[in-house]
């Protein structure tokens, strides 16, 4: 049914996430304490993500690893050319996203930054938007940030794209005419049919989803939720889901960068 | 505590009529690209009358009247009601995944008149409010951005809408 489908294992189990969470330290935060998505999951679901060797999201951050040394463009170049070892140089980045650009003028997510460093500094081709490439770029890559507390930035610039972004996680779109909010800030916790859902906060991403059996990046989830109540979904890193990944990100502020997260 | 329904219930609106070309406005999303306004399906005028406060839908939205079987595969249905995705229904205790999202089902009948069991599924923002997450399924209208192949449509015919009414009303 409406994101997610049928995992029988997690319909066996209900999730202890009570108490898994934190208070939220800043003012007026919509929730009284902000959880990790994979408290949601099943023991099973848990254990498969913090064994590094058995979580099916590595194979990612492996090709990743090669992609970050491999020449591409007229540029002659690689990640590695400009940013050596991405251990130390990429540490942090994920937990910031998205984050203000002078250039572009507008905010930019992880997807994005890789492919601006491709076509400015490689003088390559940007990857489409779910190629096999740039998912794993964008997994290693963020995963460079695993344990670092989510810390994006929403004042100056980035305020109108914040506020636009709260208003689409609380407008009502699509034949069910649901929210966001309906669903992750009314509902979290409860069983939806086939899903507990959670909070649909943003640290995991890319996730590794048991069910389609891939990574998968932020925007084509937000795509999924809205396809599900029957809504016409915003484009992939169209300026609205960069909204929505700039609010989302603030209402996780403080959750730890899991890349690879493994979800339902 | 119903008082003499005649007197006390007041027709408040009608708030379908029908059949017609739904102004691609009232959809809320963006013009189709094609410019051509969806056609809305037949849908039946729904005649919103209160009674005691508490607005219901009296007048059935088909002649043939509702089967309480073919109701109860309507809420199991994910691409039909999918009541079961939210409530839990004891008499459907063959089925797996009862939602946790809005309250058992069973008893319906005891809380609710056969008319407002109707406004339910039509409309609940009526009966509950606006900030209900129930969908409504028997509305045209509202929510912005449906995607193309649903717009002008409700979700379900007006005749599963009587079963699943006939359905609630068996709940007791
Ligand atoms: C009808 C209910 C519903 C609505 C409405 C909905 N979602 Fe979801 N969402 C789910 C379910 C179920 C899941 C899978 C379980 C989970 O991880 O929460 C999910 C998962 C997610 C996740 C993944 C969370 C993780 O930890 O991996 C994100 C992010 C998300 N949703 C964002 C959104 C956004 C943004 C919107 C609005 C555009 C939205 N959702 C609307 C039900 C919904
Ligand atoms: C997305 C969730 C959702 C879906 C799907 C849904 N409901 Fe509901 N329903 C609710 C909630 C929540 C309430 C409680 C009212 C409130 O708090 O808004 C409710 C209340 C009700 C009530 C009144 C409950 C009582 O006995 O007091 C009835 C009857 C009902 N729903 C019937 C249905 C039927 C029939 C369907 C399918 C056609 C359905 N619902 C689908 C969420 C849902």
């Amino acid at each position: 049914m409406w994101c997610g489908g049928a995992i029988a294992q997690d319909a066996l189990e209900h999730p202890d996430w009570q108490g898994k969470g934190f208070a939220p330290n800043v003012p007026d935060h919509p929730l009284r304490e902000i959880i990790s998505g994979l408290a949601f999951r099943t023991h099973e679901t848990k254990a498969m993500q913090s064994d590094d060797f058995n979580n099916p999201g590595f194979l990612a951050v492996e090709e990743g690893a090669a992609l970050w040394s491999k020449v591409d463009g007229a540029a002659g170049k690689s990640c590695a050319s400009c940013h050596q070892e991405a251990v130390q140089s990429m540490k942090g980045v994920r937990a910031s996203m998205p984050k203000w650009d002078e250039k572009q003028k507008k905010p930019v997510n992880l997807e994005q930054r890789i492919n601006i460093c491709r076509s400015e500094n490689m003088k390559a081709e940007p990857w489409k938007f779910g190629s096999p490439e740039l998912t794993a770029m964008t997994t290693y890559v963020g995963h460079q940030s695993r344990g670092t507390p989510v810390s994006v930035r929403t004042d100056g610039p980035m305020k109108p794209w914040f506020d636009r972004g709260r208003q689409l996680f609380y407008d009502r779109v699509g034949q069910l005419d649901m929210s966001c909010a309906n669903c992750h800030e009314k509902n979290y916790g409860k069983f939806l049919r086939a899903d507990f859902v959670s909070q649909g906060q943003t640290n995991g991403f890319p996730t590794y989803r048991l069910q389609t059996q891939r990574l998968v990046p932020l925007h084509e989830r937000f795509q999924g939720c809205m396809f599900d109540v029957r809504a016409d979904p915003y484009k992939p890193l169209s300026d609205e889901f960069l909204a929505l990944e700039l609010y989302i990100a603030w209402r996780g502020l403080g959750l730890p960068v899991e890349t690879p997260a493994v979800r339902n | 505590m119903r008082r003499e329904a005649a007197l006390s219930a007041a027709v408040i609106a009608v708030i379908f009529t029908a059949p017609g070309r739904l102004p691609a406005v009232a959809q809320g999303a963006a013009a189709p690209s094609a410019g051509v306004a969806p056609i809305a399906p037949a849908l039946l005028a729904v005649k919103v009358v209160e009674e005691n406060g508490v607005p219901g839908v009296p007048q059935a939205l088909t002649e043939k009247p509702g089967d309480p079987q073919a109701g109860a595969k309507v809420a199991v249905d994910r691409r039909l009601g999918n009541c079961l995705g939210c409530h839990q229904i004891s008499a459907l205790g063959n089925e797996q995944f009862h939602g946790e999202v809005g309250p058992s089902l069973d008893g319906a009948a005891t809380r609710w008149t056969v008319p407002q069991l109707r406004m339910i599924v039509v409309d609940p923002k009526k009966i509950f409010s606006d900030e209900t997450v129930m969908p409504s399924f028997y509305r045209v209208g509202g929510p912005g951005r449906v995607r193309p192949e649903f717009q002008g449509k409700p979700i379900l015919t007006a005749q599963q809408v009587e079963d699943l009414v006939a359905f609630l009303a068996a709940q007791k």
